[in-house]
């Protein structure tokens, strides 16, 4: 029992108790909300294995940027508590079982052949110097392809939320045929 | 020291709670965060394994992992807008019209 | 084998002026087709008579390689042509009345609107003809044999627009197509059991064979086989229904084909095939047998006939059997000997008898015709020679040959010389009935006051005359041509010079021959005798029943009723045939192989494939219901279950 194990264990809680949350509130603000604490713990997760550029991204890409602008939508769009619609039986009589079946699969191996190999703290150099050579030598390709994808999905994200054309008397009770 | 398995366990269990809401959640965006979920499990696997094998290029990959999720969450968060003002509802049992 | 590097040239001239003229002749002048048509099967002709003056026996066989064919492991069929005594025979005898009646067709077929197509089609089998004759192995001929069938269907079938025409054409084909089956597991067989279809390489394996005393073996299965494909070329029992039909067509083509050339082609192959016939006893009996019964049947139906050409059909029939009867008793040369005169006899009567149609503006019954001899005396003193020649009178051609025929048949088995007598009695009987009724008597023909040739030609001159008129003199040049042929023709045989000249082929005709000759030659001019008194018989019984008193044919055919009716409607066999084997085959294609195979099989199941798939697309679209969770559940199930099946196969 030691601190690093102590540490893995509360963040860990933390992680655990937000999903768990994020599936059992209704409102969607509240499930944004322990989303938010899921990605913290997450951050603090990378800082135990080494990785601090990762954590300090993670904070502020994931956990500052891009649920932000989840919870400026669901403040847009005036999302209320979820209405309890019978949709679908097939997801829940086939997709839970089908999801807690894999999980026990996946489990089963990974524990299998895994067994007890410790990962040290901090064992994995994550200075962003060492990211940095990685990022502009080996993967350079990819880096500027995924600057490009950015560009293309602000250009969709504009077109797609602008509003449209017609005059807002017609457009949004209509069916669409 | 902490095993590697129970990093991988944490994540699995992150991975396996994203896929549960998609599949119990009604809420459009209740369901786009559990995808986010799913992403964010799969990326504490991806440093965990780096760790261990002194790899940096996991590191990589979860940067790379986060900037898709970006994209993919602005554009995912326009398609929304644009859903709920031709339907005027958040309920993912009401859009439906892709059906034989 | 000498080398010949003008083999090849004599089929492909006449194919040549086909394609030109089946080409450009619709939109040429009926002068540039004539010249065409007339100038290959001409140079055809005169390269013929070039080969002929320079053919040495010593020199004989002559062959000539153009190509390459099949080469398949040890098996090999070249193009190949050859060329020997009996080849150079058929050769001269199909170029020369093949000439002389394109020469007779350019007046017969002047008025025709598809005057061109009739020269392609003519030149076409003249092509075809001489590659079946100078053929080099059985493959080259059967390309030959089938497509003389060919020709013919096209040549019978040339006024398609008339169904009884096309429907004749038809049947010639088909039950030519019988026979070739015949022809094509005989093939078979000494592909089999010879590696070769060469002429030189199979007679060479034959040769050292013994004869099949014992009855079936493989060369009488090849032989029996082999004769099957000539009953169906050459009109024997039971495949010759298909000839009298045949008369559908216009007569010039009943007169090259149906009579000079590829009827004859029968007899050509059994000939050729000689070695393997003479080690094979029973199939030579076989022969013999089919001949023998189809000449004298033949020869019966011939007698109450009314059509001329019908008549002129079944002694074509009756002299092809001569003609087997005599390849039949191991006489080929006699055979051949007969084709020879046969087709300058019966070329020129089926040339005079369409000049006689001509004539009367188309009729061909012969109880409306009558005393023409004073309106076409030319036309009327060619037949005049043509009939005794086909009788068997000394000294026309026919007399030579039928009576050889006679003579070996004789010494094979006297049934065989008595049935031959017989048949020469009638065919006697029935040619010069022809004659008398068609020439002697009162002319009992409607007035030619219209153009046209009733229903058998289309659009003739427009002569508008109110009797019976001479044909034009190039219709007339070639019946003068065979007339002479006919009464001069036969004196290739004083002597067996015929028989000698053949005998490096036959090389059966020195040692029997002479005995034969020496031995008892007295017996040979008493039996010629009996032939010509014979002949001189049926002369004479047709005189009496149809000049002395032409009021008793109606008078016996009404006392023989039922007799007379069989005869008539030729032993109703088509009418069998009918029964037996057309309506059961339409019938059973009908139902069991149009209704029951096509429809309820394989239309079934391909409806039903594409009902089935339907079927469940119906089902299983209701997976596609639009609802992302579903989506989503069927996604998690599935990649549980592709996770099972990896680690399961990892485990293993």
């Amino acid at each position: 029992m030691n601190v690093h194990l102590i540490l893995f264990l509360a963040f860990g809680a933390v992680a655990v108790a937000g999903a768990v949350n994020l599936l059992a509130q209704t409102h969607p603000i509240n499930s944004a909300l322990s989303l938010i604490a899921v990605m913290a713990a997450l951050a603090g997760e990378y800082l135990l294995l080494g990785a601090e550029f990762v954590a300090a991204v993670q904070v502020i890409v994931y956990a500052g940027a891009i649920m932000v602008l989840f919870v400026f939508t669901i403040m847009l769009l005036n999302a209320g508590v979820e209405e309890r619609t019978q949709g679908s039986r097939v997801s829940v009589l086939l997709g839970i079982p089908g999801m807690l079946l894999g999980s026990i699969l996946v489990a089963w191996v990974v524990l299998r052949h895994s067994g007890t190999e410790a990962v040290a703290a901090g064992a994995l150099p994550g200075d962003p110097k060492t990211i940095g050579q990685m990022l502009f030598h080996e993967f350079l390709l990819p880096f500027e392809i995924t600057s490009i994808l950015i560009l293309i999905a602000i250009m969709g994200a504009v077109v797609l939320a602008s509003k449209p054309p017609s005059s807002p008397a017609n457009a949004p009770t209509r069916e669409v045929e | 020291m902490v095993p590697l398995s129970y990093y991988l366990v944490l994540s699995g269990f992150l991975f396996a709670c994203g896929v549960a809401g998609f599949l119990i959640k009604r809420n459009i965006i209740t369901i786009f965060m559990s995808i986010e979920l799913m992403l964010n499990g799969v990326n504490l696997s991806f440093v965990a394994f780096a760790a261990h094998w002194h790899a940096l290029a996991g590191q990589i990959f979860v940067f790379f992992v986060m900037v898709v999720a970006a994209a993919e969450a602005a554009v995912g968060l326009a398609i929304i807008i644009a859903v709920y003002r031709t339907r005027e509802t958040l309920n993912i049992d009401q859009v439906n019209l892709l059906k034989l | 084998m000498t080398q010949n590097p003008y083999l090849w040239l004599i089929p492909v001239l006449p194919l040549a002026g086909a394609t030109i003229n089946g080409v450009l002749g619709h939109r040429s002048s009926k002068r540039a087709v004539t010249t065409v048509a007339l100038t290959f099967s001409g140079l055809a002709f005169a390269l013929a008579l070039y080969i002929a003056a320079t053919f040495s026996s010593a020199d004989a066989p002559y062959g000539f390689t153009v190509a390459h064919w099949i080469r398949s492991g040890s098996f090999s069929v070249d193009f190949a042509f050859y060329l020997d005594q009996l080849s150079l025979v058929m050769l001269l005898v199909v170029t020369g009345v093949g000439f002389l009646i394109h020469i007779y067709s350019v007046g017969y077929m002047w008025d025709d609107p598809s005057y061109y197509r009739f020269f392609a089609y003519l030149n076409l089998f003249m092509f075809f003809m001489l590659t079946l004759v100078l053929a080099s192995n059985y493959l080259v001929m059967f390309i030959g044999w089938e497509g003389v069938g060919l020709a013919s269907y096209l040549l019978i079938g040339f006024w398609f627009t008339k169904d009884s025409a096309a429907s004749a054409g038809k049947k010639a084909f088909i039950v030519n197509r019988i026979g070739d089956f015949g022809f094509l597991i005989a093939l078979f067989l000494i592909i089999q059991n010879y590696h070769s279809l060469d002429f030189t390489k199979v007679f060479a394996q034959v040769q050292p064979i013994a004869p099949e005393i014992a009855g079936a073996g493989l060369l009488t299965t090849i032989g029996i086989l082999l004769m099957v494909g000539a009953c169906g070329k050459s009109a024997q029992i039971p495949l010759y229904v298909w000839l009298p039909d045949a008369m559908e067509g216009p007569t010039p083509v009943s007169a090259l084909i149906h009579a000079a050339t590829m009827v004859t082609a029968g007899v050509y192959m059994v000939s050729r095939s000689h070695l393997i016939f003479e080690r094979a006893p029973t199939a030579l009996m076989v022969v013999a047998v089919i001949g023998t019964l189809t000449a004298l049947f033949a020869a019966t139906i011939g007698i109450a006939q009314t059509d001329i050409k019908k008549v002129l059909a079944y002694s074509t029939i009756s002299q092809l059997g001569y003609m087997f009867m005599a390849c039949g008793v191991g006489a080929f040369s006699a055979g051949v000997f007969h084709l020879m005169t046969h087709a300058f006899f019966k070329g020129l009567l089926f040339l005079g008898a369409g000049s006689v149609i001509h004539a009367v503006g188309g009729e061909q019954d012969m109880r409306k015709m009558g005393g023409l001899r004073s309106y076409i005396p030319l036309t009327f003193l060619t037949m005049l020679i043509a009939t005794p020649a086909i009788a068997g009178i000394w000294p026309f051609a026919g007399f030579w040959s039928k009576d050889e025929i006679l003579w070996q048949a004789y010494q094979a088995s006297w049934v065989y010389w008595l049935i031959g007598v017989i048949t020469a009695f009638i065919t006697s009987f029935y040619m010069f009935r022809l004659l008398f009724m068609t020439f002697f008597g009162d002319y009992h023909g409607a007035k030619v006051d219209e153009h046209g040739h009733g229903t058998h030609m289309v659009g003739h001159d427009e002569h508008g005359h109110g009797e019976p008129h001479e044909s034009p003199m190039v219709m007339l040049v070639p019946l003068m041509i065979l007339a002479l042929l006919s009464l001069v023709g036969g004196l290739v045989g004083w002597h067996n010079h015929f028989e000698h000249f053949l005998d490096p082929v036959f090389k059966t005709g020195a040692a029997s021959e002479t005995a034969g000759e020496a031995a008892s030659s007295v017996t040979e001019y008493i039996l010629m005798g009996i032939s010509v008194g014979v002949a001189l018989l049926g002369l004479f019984l047709a005189w009496f029943l149809y000049i002395s008193k032409p009021y008793l044919p109606q008078k016996i055919a009404d006392g023989l009723n039922g007799l007379y009716e069989a005869v008539l409607n030729k032993y109703y066999v088509d009418e069998f045939y009918r029964r037996v084997f057309i309506k059961p085959l339409i019938d059973a294609s009908t139902n069991i192989l149009w209704q029951g195979v096509d429809r309820k099989i394989i239309d079934d199941t391909v409806n039903n494939a594409a009902d089935g798939a339907r079927h469940v697309s119906d089902e299983v679209r209701h997976m596609q219901s639009g609802n992302l969770r579903s989506y989503a559940g069927w996604i998690a199930a599935g990649s549980a279950a592709l996770i099972a099946f990896m680690i399961w196969m990892g485990v293993r």
